[in-house]
């Protein structure tokens, strides 16, 4: 196990370190000066000539980018055009929010997927199944934003009941947190709940047939029991692949979501910083959820292989 | 395998996709969205961005069936018109992935060695990225407007068709229709394009069907955000977000840009789904 964790990780270096060089290459994409891109047009020119020789950048791209990296790799993110705070504790207090409101997701996703498609296969072709399957499309095809305001619409301004936007610390009020919590893990989870659900339908579908559920349902054990033990315990594996990938994923979800709904994470910092020209902080922002994204599949490979010892072979 | 009953089961597959009612609700929608896109002008008697200040934010009527918007404009004209934007938006992005992504990858996978080390590499750098998140950095470091946007999806979904590509391209090549093109002296540019391809296609179709769905969410996604086509071009994206700050006045604003992009993501993900069942009928 050891050995095939520190393969793993061995991997992920060239993928970084490739990632690293894209978002490198991202501001040095945008025309013009990248020093004045990176300081603001009001910047002085002695600040400008600072940065110039901070960034390498009389050197050659390999030099500006071995530069820069070192940089990085000892935290220093350089600073935010607005306001001029150092990048790195920006991003840092920012996770926080994200990472709440993602594991909030991943368990409404959880609460609304496993159960109804497991139900959705034991009674397969029934109506249970059709309409379960059915919203589950629609579900995958509706874009996240627009159920955002859908429930901003019924639940904030119609049936005035939950906050259409903002956060509370749950560390000051854990209740008003949670209030505002709802709408935008529902959002976020949502288009997750989907996936998850048409692949555990399938997945079940197919144990279901498999000739250990035969032999267990033939010794006499409960209906429940082979579902829940036997069946369900041997479709995890396809299930916890594809929720490590969605989960992934959620992290471009929050962008929308966080936008939409004013929290104040990872993803609204990207997308405010895109529109203030605050290159540093969309640096920043995108390579560490480029680095969290990686972290998050390897974590599911390493998930997967605790859950079935034959993987690691593979 | 002889050809003809290879392709009569095709026609009996095609006559059953047809029947599935789910495929054909799938078929109904993409060709609404279609000929929406196709007709808009003649559709509506309104122009998409003619503002009529006599008509601010009315609700649904006789002659705005889904109302007008915050400068009187049609609603219904404007999703007509959007539709145009998502469309294009969603078989551009999609075609250059998908002949980009097939060359690369099937490249990579004929070739092996280091063309195939190098190219997947570069395939799994692109993959580090959570696909939205790359789009968005593209899309704003580009600037934003229609044809960048097109050019942001596309680089987030080549990798998608590349491995696809490659890995089919890996099963095919030891096959022996394709050794024996080679033996016959075939080079390997007129064996990748003329024999290797048209063998691998069924996957890539199928993905590209799914992909056009996500693409068009993608579309959607960065002119929420002002990333995409600029105002006043209507698209449904930038139409939902104008929507949000009147949600109190005017929800049918927010009603119609969404179900705009909705029902044509569920069109196309539903003709994805039957032409998954179709080509690979073990699936179902």
């Amino acid at each position: 196990m050891k050995a095939f964790l520190a393969w793993r990780v061995l991997g992920l270096v060239p993928i970084l370190l490739g990632a690293s060089a894209v978002v490198f290459l991202l501001v040095r994409l945008i025309p013009g000066d990248p020093a004045l891109a990176l300081l603001g047009m009001e910047a002085d020119a002695q600040s400008i000539a600072a940065l110039r020789e901070r960034l390498a950048l009389d050197e050659p791209v390999v030099v500006q980018y071995l530069t820069w990296l070192g940089n990085i790799l000892t935290g220093d993110f350089g600073r935010s055009i607005q306001g001029g705070r150092p990048v790195l504790p920006m991003l840092l207090d920012a996770l926080g929010p994200t990472a709440l409101l993602s594991v909030a997701a991943l368990i409404v996703s959880l609460l609304i997927a496993i159960p109804s498609g497991v139900i959705a296969a034991t009674r397969r072709d029934s109506a249970a199944d059709y309409s379960a399957s059915f919203i589950a499309l629609c579900g995958l095809s509706m874009p996240s934003f627009w159920l955002g305001v859908l429930l901003i619409l019924t639940f904030s301004i119609h049936f005035p009941i939950l906050p259409a936007s903002g956060y509370v610390s749950p560390a000051e009020d854990l209740a008003g947190f949670l209030r505002h919590l709802v709408l935008p893990a529902v959002t976020l989870g949502t288009a997750l709940a989907a996936a998850v659900m048409r692949m555990t339908r399938s997945t079940m579908l197919e144990v279901l047939q498999a000739d250990f559920v035969r032999t267990a349902r033939s010794k006499g054990l409960s209906r429940r029991r082979v579902v829940w033990v036997h069946a369900f315990r041997n479709a995890q594996i396809p299930i916890v692949t594809l929720l490590g990938i969605q989960f992934g994923q959620l992290l471009g979800g929050v962008v929308i979501t966080e936008t939409v709904f004013s929290w104040p994470g990872i993803g609204k910092i990207t997308v405010d910083a895109i529109f203030a020209r605050d290159y540093p902080v969309v640096q920043g922002a995108v390579l560490l959820t480029a680095t969290l994204f990686v972290l998050i599949n390897l974590a599911t490979d390493v998930l997967y292989t605790l859950i079935d010892p034959r993987m690691r072979v593979a | 395998m002889s050809a003809v009953p290879a392709s009569a089961a095709a026609r009996g597959g095609v006559v059953a996709m047809l029947r599935n009612r789910r495929a054909a609700a799938g078929f109904a929608l993409v060709g609404l969205a279609v000929a929406a896109a196709l007709v808009a002008p003649v559709l509506t008697p309104y122009a998409p961005n003619e503002p009529d200040f006599l008509a601010v934010l009315s609700g649904p009527s006789l002659q705005h069936p889904l109302g007008t918007d915050d400068l009187g404009r049609d609603v219904l004209t404007r999703v007509f018109h959007g539709a145009r934007v998502s469309l294009v938006v969603g078989v551009f992005s999609v075609l250059i992935a998908l002949i980009a992504g097939t060359v690369l990858g099937a490249a990579a996978g004929y070739a092996g060695s280091w063309a195939d080390a190098v190219i997947m590499r570069v395939m799994d750098v692109i993959f580090a990225f959570p696909s939205v998140l790359l789009a968005l950095a593209i899309a704003a470091v580009l600037g934003p407007s229609l044809i960048n946007a097109i050019i942001a999806i596309s680089v987030v979904n080549l990798p998608v068709f590349a491995r696809i590509a490659r890995a089919q391209t890996m099963v095919v090549r030891s096959l022996d229709f394709v050794e024996a093109k080679r033996a016959l002296g075939f080079g390997p540019v007129d064996i990748l394009f003329r024999t290797i391809l048209p063998n691998i296609a069924a996957p890539l179709i199928v993905q590209g069907s799914l992909l056009f769905a996500a693409a068009i969410i993608t579309e959607s996604y960065l002119s929420f955000l002002g990333l995409g086509a600029q105002p006043p071009m209507a698209t449904w994206g930038n139409m939902l977000r104008n929507s949000i700050a009147f949600l109190d006045l005017a929800p049918w604003l927010a009603w119609s840009s969404g179900m705009a992009i909705f029902l044509t993501v569920l069109g196309f993900n539903l003709v994805g789904d039957a032409l998954r069942d179709f080509f690979d009928p073990r699936e179902t």
